[in-house]
């Protein structure tokens, strides 16, 4: 994973609430086998109507999303992460967001930025009247700047490191694999496996 | 002070502390299915790591599969590519898979339960928010994305921050005809999809310790529909029963000692939770939805809701757009609510006690002509169970598309999809825009509400088909 220090660009204002992430790329575009190609599906059932926001000319380019409370909720799918990034946007900064997306992102180097919903209200106002206004987001010092306009952020203390470092997950935990074969040397014997397969289940 | 429930199985699961970082949790049981695993893989071979312990992983076909002709290849190459993806995956990486065709292929969260690999005190994952099903044995289960699929993959474990703890008490009796569905429905329209952001959520209360295991895991299985890290039910006798005999439960002195333990596995009288809600089960009657989230609910009984009657703005406005999408409008009775498709199935409804009470409902009655009906059993196995007590014949004597396992129309993946406008009443567990199909329109039932429904081709329940007997 690349690491992430700060980004400035400008941002697209999305007013709904609970996107969730079948809405941010629908199951029919899950199909690939690969991480990239997600852009098409993105906001996929909204993108045929040309007063969507993502079709508006003013926000082309735009690549921090302000979104609003309980963006990214539902379904696990990473996909919805990929499509994001894979159309361009490196921010997303909303009031709440689903679990699961929000971790999501953190592996997948997006960076959600959590500030209050008051603040995501002026955020829209500003960047609906100034959609050419670039806006950073720093993440070593977790603000938000633009023109006139400064605020902080939330981010857990532990993505906010790994994103920094740029750090892959995996790596960090096999740094302690001993004590995973210590935890599984003393792990009890009963518990299942999956392997050798047992038949005849019932219903 | 003691401790809940969740937390007696997250401390037994943890390999590794450390201040200022999560905990490294062992996973004892991770399920995989085609949609969200094979970038992992891909992750893995650019890696060069291989998987931990494939002794620990299952995979199936469940989300591209299609319920007719499965005999035959899937007919969508894009689709067909990925389950061969998995297939090949499933070989390289020695990993057990139960394909499209094969006895105990089915739904990822029907099949664990179904051979015994779901038990108490496990942490269960898997790339599918619904992995909550799974918490119904008193695990700790949770859906994962595709990079923490990988993690599990080489590693076996995950870092996990300790969530919060709530109780969910569910006190009194439920009335006939009302079901497990409908207490989770009610719930979230009580609490909001965000409710339970945070928290793994215990459910307790004699109504809870009533239920069926399949009752339970309806439950736990919407857990995340309310936000919920995670959903649990303690273990007691019903679960016990449940395992015993199952391919994968212990045997001999194995069950005695796994037994002794999830015994343990209650939370202790003195824990507290961090947050606690109450819910009466004797007053709820059966819950459908009228909106796009599966928090905008009202007892079928009731109206559309007037967006106005929302305190907050967002509220207001997410109604107004719901019902725009809905094409429905304030005040209009629930049970006025003509819909074009029944689909009853889904990780949430799919077991074979659902099929069993909509065929209670369905018995001599037929499916209304205006009405399509989906019967999608959960697995391979629950299929054939209710062939052997002749369900199957029961819903297609009334009308109904008797189909083959999988994840169906609970998400426009797989060719059972609503066409645009289309309305249906569902057994499955979302009804956001476009869910089972572009332009779909959902809404979620019980499995007994689907079956009248069917019958009648309004939202209804079976106490509306004796009445219009």
């Amino acid at each position: 994973m690349d690491a992430f220090t700060s980004h400035t660009g400008t941002a697209l204002p999305l007013r709904r609430s609970n996107v969730d992430t079948d809405q941010i790329i629908p199951a029919v575009y899950l199909k690939r086998v690969t991480k990239t190609g997600f852009e098409d599906g993105l906001f996929a059932a909204w993108r045929s109507d040309p007063n969507f926001v993502l079709n508006l000319p003013q926000y082309a380019g735009a690549t921090i999303l302000i979104a609003g409370p309980d963006f990214g909720t539902g379904s696990s799918r990473e996909h919805a992460v990929w499509a994001l990034q894979n159309y361009g946007f490196k921010v997303v900064i909303g009031s709440r967001f689903g679990d699961i997306f929000r971790g999501n992102s953190g592996k997948a180097g997006l960076l959600i930025a959590v500030v209050d919903q008051k603040i995501i209200e002026e955020l829209w106002d500003f960047v609906e009247e100034h959609p050419a206004a670039p806006i950073t987001a720093d993440l070593l010092s977790r603000q938000i700047t633009a023109d006139g306009f400064h605020t902080e952020f939330e981010i857990d203390d532990y993505t906010r490191w790994r994103l920094l470092e740029g750090l892959d997950d995996i790596g960090l935990t096999l740094r302690h694999v001993d004590q995973i074969d210590e935890f599984e040397r003393r792990r009890t014997a009963y518990k299942p496996t999956t392997l050798p397969a047992k038949v005849a289940s019932t219903s | 002070m003691g401790k809940t429930l969740s937390e007696k199985v997250w401390d037994d699961h943890v390999v590794r502390t450390a201040d200022g970082e999560p905990d490294l949790l062992f996973i004892d049981l991770h399920l995989v299915h085609e949609v969200t695993s094979p970038q992992a893989f891909d992750g893995l071979r650019q890696a060069g790591r291989g998987v931990r312990r494939p002794d620990l992983t299952l995979a199936t076909e469940d989300h591209n599969t299609p319920t007719l002709n499965i005999d035959q290849p899937i007919a969508d190459p894009v689709s067909r590519t990925q389950v061969e993806t998995l297939r090949k995956n499933a070989r390289e990486f020695g990993v057990r898979i139960h394909s499209l065709g094969d006895l105990d292929q089915g739904i990822v969260h029907i099949i664990g339960p179904q051979l015994g690999l779901t038990q108490p005190g496990l942490t269960v994952v898997c790339g599918d928010s619904h992995t909550s099903t799974h918490g119904a044995f008193g695990a700790i289960a949770f859906g994962i994305g595709t990079s923490e699929v990988e993690h599990v993959l080489a590693t076996q474990t995950l870092p996990q921050a300790r969530p919060k703890t709530m109780a969910v008490n569910v006190t009194g009796e439920l009335l006939a005809g009302v079901t497990a569905k409908d207490i989770v429905l009610a719930l979230i329209a009580r609490v909001g999809t965000g409710g339970g952001q945070g928290y793994i959520v215990e459910y307790r209360g004699p109504a809870i310790e009533a239920l069926s295991m399949e009752g339970r895991m309806t439950i736990c299985n919407m857990s995340i529909e309310w936000g919920a890290k995670a959903g649990m039910i303690a273990p007691d006798e019903t679960t016990f029963a449940y395992l015993k005999g199952r391919p994968h439960a212990p045997e001999g002195a194995d069950w005695d000692a796994a037994l002794a333990y999830w015994k343990t596995l209650r939370s202790d009288p003195d824990a507290v939770f961090d947050a606690e809600v109450d819910l009466d089960a004797s007053q709820l009657t059966p819950y459908v939805t009228w909106g796009t989230n599966p928090g905008q609910g009202v007892p079928l009984g009731a109206e559309v809701p007037d967006p106005e009657i929302f305190a907050n703005e967002g509220d207001r406005t997410a109604a107004s757009k719901a019902l725009e999408y809905m094409a429905l409008k304030p005040g209009q009775k629930m049970r006025d609510i003509s819909v074009d498709t029944v689909f009853l199935g889904s990780c949430t409804n799919g077991r074979i006690e659902d099929l069993r009470a909509a065929a209670g409902v369905i018995k001599g009655h037929h499916v209304a002509d205006s009405v399509r009906m989906l019967v999608v059993p959960g697995s391979a196995r629950v299929r054939l169970q209710a062939e052997s007590e002749g369900l199957d014949v029961i819903f297609k004597e009334a009308g109904a598309e008797w189909r083959a396992a999988g994840c169906s129309m609970c998400l426009g993946m797989n060719p059972d999809q609503l066409a645009p406008g289309e309305r249906a009443a569902s057994t499955s567990n979302r009804n956001f825009e476009g869910r089972q199909g572009k332009g779909g329109r959902t809404h979620l039932v019980s499995p007994l509400v689907a079956a009248a429904t069917a019958v009648i081709g309004t939202l209804s329940s079976p106490a509306d088909l004796s009445r219009s007997r």
